[in-house]
């Protein structure tokens, strides 16, 4: 127990800090998944083909290649992709792109896939009375987006949107890799540093399960919340 | 380019060993899924319980921190390391397939679990009615309406634990992201190398996909 300790003696603050930063993680490529999925999903729905054919392609190739995959892409490439833009302003140097930012965009690229599907078919749920009664109505369409069909959209959702939280937040687990010093990554140091691999990861294991449960509870609630008359 | 045609001999040699993990894994899967989705369904308490928090804890941890647990954690076990079962848990390899076994196993026993929850109660009482004893019962009536039920998520199941045996390259197995990983590393062109893996990752994905589609018509007894 004494290798849990708060401070200085134990591991317990880092694997807090650790704890914090996972969610963080999860929490911004989420966000980053549901921008790109309204902008995919809207080209998913629309008319034109095109449109359609770029929709599908994202879906299908972010769901079909492995996460780790994406991420080592990125990883590797993203430090490659802005020095050779700052070459062209004439900067030189070698430039390393933040960790946090490649892991929460390369995941939340990716969450941002499964949101797609998720938003086109919650979209394609709505009763069709919805859509031609504000046309009747002329709704601008502005109003008729945000105020007709995203709280729709939204609730229909929910269920779907709570799956892809818990695939994102174990998503974060492969961060890892690039040295973000989320769960896995203090995990693994702190498994080297005093040679018990097995207490630390099934530590680890277990702030997962607790992270999954607190964020089923709470969509259970957001659910039941937003069902008010269904 | 030059890259793209130099590096896809060797990616494809290494696309051997992720087919090999992901075979072995959903062979194993099947088994194990069924086992635990018929403890779950059964009336004793506490299997019940036991399938439950096996499902749980499984669905609820990443596949990461379960290689990691069984490759890195079980070599710690004292007792582990003198039986004869450390040559398997010795093994990378092993440690991998055992890891995917049991994910995928608590991923299959949901799905089947809820297949065997669609089935009619008159159904049932028809085969028991017949006189069929509980062996006829489970394997000519339950079983094909299972497997006929659970298809679809089941395919979805096949794409993601194929997807899933790319962490094997973390226990230093090199499959197809392993050998990527490695090429990335080594020249520093990930574009490339991302085309060529990704675009084999893709035709397995859509190779499953169609498999699963062709089986689905072939098993809809209502046409």
């Amino acid at each position: 127990m004494e290798l849990l300790a708060y401070g200085d003696t134990g591991w317990g603050d880092e694997l807090f800090f650790a704890t914090l930063m996972t969610v963080a993680v999860a929490i911004t490529a989420i966000f980053i998944g549901f921008l790109l999925a309204a902008i995919f999903a809207s080209f998913k729905l629309s008319n034109t083909r095109i449109l359609n054919l770029i929709g599908s392609f994202y879906t299908t190739v972010f769901r079909g290649v492995p996460e780790l995959l994406v991420i080592y892409l990125f990883f590797f490439g993203s430090s490659g992709a802005v020095m050779y833009v700052a070459k062209i302003f004439g900067y030189d140097g070698y430039i390393e792109v933040n960790a946090f930012l490649t892991g929460a965009i390369s995941i939340g690229i990716i969450s941002g896939a499964y949101s797609t599907e998720v938003f086109r078919g919650a979209v394609q749920a709505i009763n069709r009375g919805q859509f031609e009664a504000s046309e009747v109505l002329g709704l601008k369409k502005k109003i008729y987006y945000y105020k007709v069909i995203i709280p729709q959209m939204l609730r229909l959702a929910l269920p779907n949107i709570s799956n892809v939280w818990q695939i994102t937040l174990k998503d974060t687990s492969l961060i890892s890799v690039t040295g973000l010093v989320e769960i896995m990554r203090q995990s693994y140091i702190a498994a080297g540093s005093t040679r018990d691999p097995l207490f630390f990861y099934s530590f680890a294991a277990v702030l997962y399960l607790f992270l999954t449960f607190l964020s089923l509870k709470l969509f259970n609630n957001l659910e039941k919340h937003y069902s008010k008359g269904h | 380019m030059d890259l793209m045609i130099e590096s896809f001999p060797r990616l494809l040699d290494a696309t051997i060993l992720t087919i090999e993990l992901t075979l072995l894994s959903l062979f194993f899967g099947v088994f194990v899924g069924v086992f635990f989705a018929v403890l779950r369904t059964s009336n004793i308490k506490i299997l019940c319980c036991i399938s439950y928090y096996y499902s749980y804890i499984f669905r609820g941890t990443p596949l990461l921190v379960q290689i990691f647990i069984i490759y890195f954690g079980f070599g710690q076990v004292e007792w582990l390391r003198e039986s004869f079962l450390w040559i398997i848990f010795k093994e990378p390899y092993s440690c991998a397939i055992i890891a995917f076994t049991l994910n995928t196993g608590a991923y299959t026993s949901e799905i089947l679990r809820s297949a065997f929850e669609t089935i009619q109660k008159g159904v049932l009482e028809a085969a028991y009615g017949l006189g069929l004893n509980k062996i006829h019962v489970f394997f000519k009536i339950k079983l094909p309406i299972v497997v006929k039920q659970s298809l679809p998520a089941y395919g979805n199941e096949m794409i993601l634990m194929l997807k899933g045996t790319s962490l094997a390259s973390t226990v230093t197995l090199l499959d197809l992201t392993g050998v990527a990983k490695h090429i990335i590393s080594t020249t520093f062109r990930p574009v490339e190398v991302f085309i060529v893996a990704g675009s084999i990752y893709l035709l397995m994905t859509f190779i499953i996909h169609n498999f699963v589609k062709i089986l689905e018509k072939k098993l809809d007894y209502s046409k």
